[in-house]
């Protein structure tokens, strides 16, 4: 461009143009019954724990008198107070799910006590007695599914070694670390995981290397618990070796490859909570449940799952959801010999002691520090 | 912000009419606020068109764009809010630029002064709360201070290029982060998200009041007018921009370099290390792995955008402010993925550097001599 030749004429036409634009673009907000924002940390079609979440929100879509405004890579900072306060001063939001972890405490909580007539619904947090009471935190306990998944992968490896790329070694990457252990030794007592930490919830390339890594070690089936199990469903399908997933199904990105995997259920539950609204009925602020509950599901099995690990699997899956099963029974031993859960102690899913563990079981090849 | 753009040229442009040697006299100053403009508006014209391939009209994007960011007074605070980090960020790139040097890690200096200054309020919890801010204020600045003079101090005792030293400090300081958050100065009671201990809520130093945005903002105008005036109105500012001009020249005129890099590359520092102790004392309330959201990369950009002008670097902030606050509603309402803004942002930097080669060369701004 010519900057040099730029007459007054034309920067006086540019300028009206602007103006125009500015009227003629004017919109309103489409009137609704009811707005629902969603917000995502990461990409909403990340084939992981996003994903799940903009799946909840796409069955939401479906439903009649909703309109759902969705806001994706917000990071954990004011920016997601920031987003919440445009999504209810510029759209009309009445009801908010921020679904990262790192929204909670402070983000959310301030905005639930700014705005105490609209309700905030978080998937992770720990809502206390102290928090605000429009304020509300959901989760489900997807180990359920992981220890499906245990079993499965148990059937199908020949070396005995199963991986597990994970992101930090805090409670909740833990419990499915151990969920899958025990599972993977209901098949196959002798069974091993080995245990990668990558340090953060989206490091692709330390994926990648994790996965490797493993697999030439002799792992022939993997999973994970990392924001986005792409990577390493991919890398380890490309290696020849068999994949549980996680979050959602990523089967068409493996089809072959692909066993089962622990999936979340969000486009069971966000209609549910919809209409628990609608009918007048209290969410409780502390929502938690697993597969009885419809809150986490799993993939359907893939071609290279025996019959005899369907089986198992499913005998299993049925117990679990008729809810007269527990994973974390007595005795269990960590790793490193000492036991955690002495012998007749039964720790069912509310168990807040499960909530804090910091162990990894018999099995486990890996430290948690 | 395209109509306030428009105007500034407008005004520019229409004046000279009653007086012609209008241009002849000014034309200089007009070039830095005709020149940024034009390629302001270019970008966002190119940014239109990318846009409408897109399929979506650009008239709305412009629409968005302006009530996102400026259309209303909840809008405004959103910008401001977005921009109070980044003012303080660039004046981490644009001091040591004085100099002729290119720091890039003002998002170590921020998580050091983040780590600095939670650790200062933590060890005085019984102190009252205005010793304890003025405390953690002065932690995050030598803290941050102190680590990009140690960039500035590789380059001048080891001849290690500061550009590299300093990029490769921030992950070191994102280590150092993760280290101590993990371990040593862990919550116990941070379970799923590893954090410090909170600073308390009467630690905090809140809003400016009457409005959301934090007290973050006001420090970055007062330390951007106080860089403008420590460069271009103190003797050690001429001396800085004599050595930045020319380093030879400058020692044989007897300048001692050496204490000019280590002063301006603190002073840097420590901007950048209240901008952390900014988002524990007015955001997070705590350090965890959420204060690395990338203000310290975005100041950058800013301070390029700004010529590394201190006092134009508050107006460039709250442009890329805006831009950011906008970008909420360009998904919500235009469907548009979140990496749109980062595209805008990418044509925004070319566009601006690009039209550096036009200065002194617009023929009607030629003064005749």
């Amino acid at each position: 461009m010519d900057f040099g030749k730029i007459s007054r004429r034309h920067l006086l036409q540019g300028s009206a143009a602007l103006t125009l634009g500015t009227a003629f673009g004017v919109r309103s907000a489409a009137a609704a019954d009811t707005t629902i924002g969603f917000i995502y940390v990461g990409s909403r079609d990340d084939y992981g724990y996003n994903q799940a979440h903009a799946q909840g929100a796409a069955a939401l879509k479906k439903m009649p008198g909703l309109k759902i405004v969705e806001e994706e890579k917000v990071p954990e900072t004011d920016a997601v107070e920031k987003t919440i306060e445009s999504m209810i001063n510029l759209d009309g939001a009445s009801l908010l799910f921020p679904t990262s972890f790192g929204y909670y405490n402070p983000h959310m909580i301030k905005m639930a006590n700014k705005f105490p007539k609209l309700r905030f619904e978080h998937c992770g947090g720990l809502w206390s007695d102290k928090d605000p009471k429009n304020a509300g935190s959901y989760f489900g306990y997807i180990d359920e599914a992981q220890y499906i998944s245990g079993i499965v992968a148990g059937y199908s490896t020949k070396t005995g070694k199963l991986g597990f790329v994970a992101a930090k070694p805090i409670p909740q990457v833990l419990r499915n670390i151990n969920a899958f252990t025990l599972g993977a030794k209901l098949a196959n007592p002798k069974a091993t995981t080995q245990v990668i930490f990558t340090g953060d919830w989206s490091m692709p390339v330390k994926e990648a290397e994790a996965t490797n890594s493993l697999i030439d070690q002799g792992v022939d089936v993997l999973t994970c618990h990392v924001d986005g199990p792409k990577t390493m469903v991919e890398n380890a399908a490309r290696r020849g070796a068999m994949v549980c997933g996680y979050h959602v199904n990523q089967s068409p990105l493996a089809p072959k490859a692909y066993l089962t995997g622990a999936e979340w259920n969000w486009e069971a539950l966000y209609p549910k909570f919809v209409k628990m609204i609608a009918a007048g009925e209290a969410i409780p602020n502390f929502y938690r449940g697993g597969l009885k509950e419809e809150i986490v599901k799993c993939s359907p099995y893939g071609e290279a799952v025996s019959a005899e690990a369907r089986k198992h699997a499913d005998d299993i899956k049925a117990k679990l959801t008729a809810g007269d099963y527990v994973i974390f029974k007595g005795p269990i031993m960590d790793n490193k010999g000492k036991t955690v859960i002495a012998a007749g102690t039964e720790r069912g899913q509310k168990d807040p002691e499960l909530e804090k563990m910091d162990y990894l079981v018999e099995g486990v090849i890996g430290a948690t520090s | 912000m395209t109509s306030d753009v428009a105007d500034a040229v407008d005004a520019a442009t229409i004046s000279p009419a009653a007086d012609p040697g209008f241009l002849q006299r000014h034309g200089g100053s007009i070039e830095y606020i005709l020149i940024p403009g034009a390629a302001l508006i270019a970008a966002l014209g190119v940014f239109g068109i990318f846009v409408a391939l897109f399929g979506k009209s650009p008239l709305d994007l412009y629409f968005y764009m302006y009530q996102g960011a400026f259309g209303t007074w909840f809008s405004w605070q959103n910008t401001l809010t977005r921009a109070a980090p980044l003012i303080l960020t660039a004046l981490c790139t644009a001091l040591p630029a004085q100099l002729g040097m290119v720091i890039i890690g003002g998002e170590g200096a921020l998580l050091i002064g983040a780590l600095t200054a939670t650790g200062t309020a933590l060890v005085m919890q019984s102190a009252p709360p205005l010793a304890v801010q003025f405390a953690m204020v002065c932690a995050g600045m030598v803290g941050g201070g102190l680590w990009i003079m140690l960039a500035g101090g590789l380059r001048q005792y080891r001849g290690v290029n500061e550009t590299i030293s300093s990029l490769l400090l921030v992950y070191i300081a994102l280590a150092i982060l993760n280290h101590l958050v993990e371990g040593l100065m862990r919550d116990p009671a941070s379970l799923n998200k590893p954090s410090t201990r909170e600073i308390g809520a009467a630690n905090m130093i809140g809003s400016i009041p009457g409005t959301d945005v934090h007290w973050g903002l006001v420090f970055g105008v007062v330390a951007a007018i106080a860089s403008y005036i420590l460069i271009y109105h103190t003797v050690f500012g001429f001396a800085a921009r004599v050595a930045g001009g020319n380093v030879r020249a400058a020692k044989i005129v007897g300048l001692s370099v050496g204490k000019l890099i280590l002063t301006i590359c603190f002073l840097a520092g420590a901007s950048a290390g209240l901008a952390g102790m900014v988002e524990v004392a007015a955001v997070q309330g705590r350090t965890n792995a959420n204060l690395a959201a990338g203000y310290g990369f975005t100041g950058i950009l800013v301070a390029f955008l700004a010529r590394q002008n201190p006092l134009a670097i508050i107006p460039v902030a709250i442009l890329l402010g805006g831009i950011s606050a906008s970008g909420g509603l360009l998904q919500r309402r235009l469907g548009l993925p979140d990496a749109s803004v980062q595209v805008l942002q990418g044509i925004i930097f070319v566009a601006v550097l690009a039209s550096d080669a036009l200065y002194g060369r617009i023929g009607f701004l030629k003064g005749k001599y």
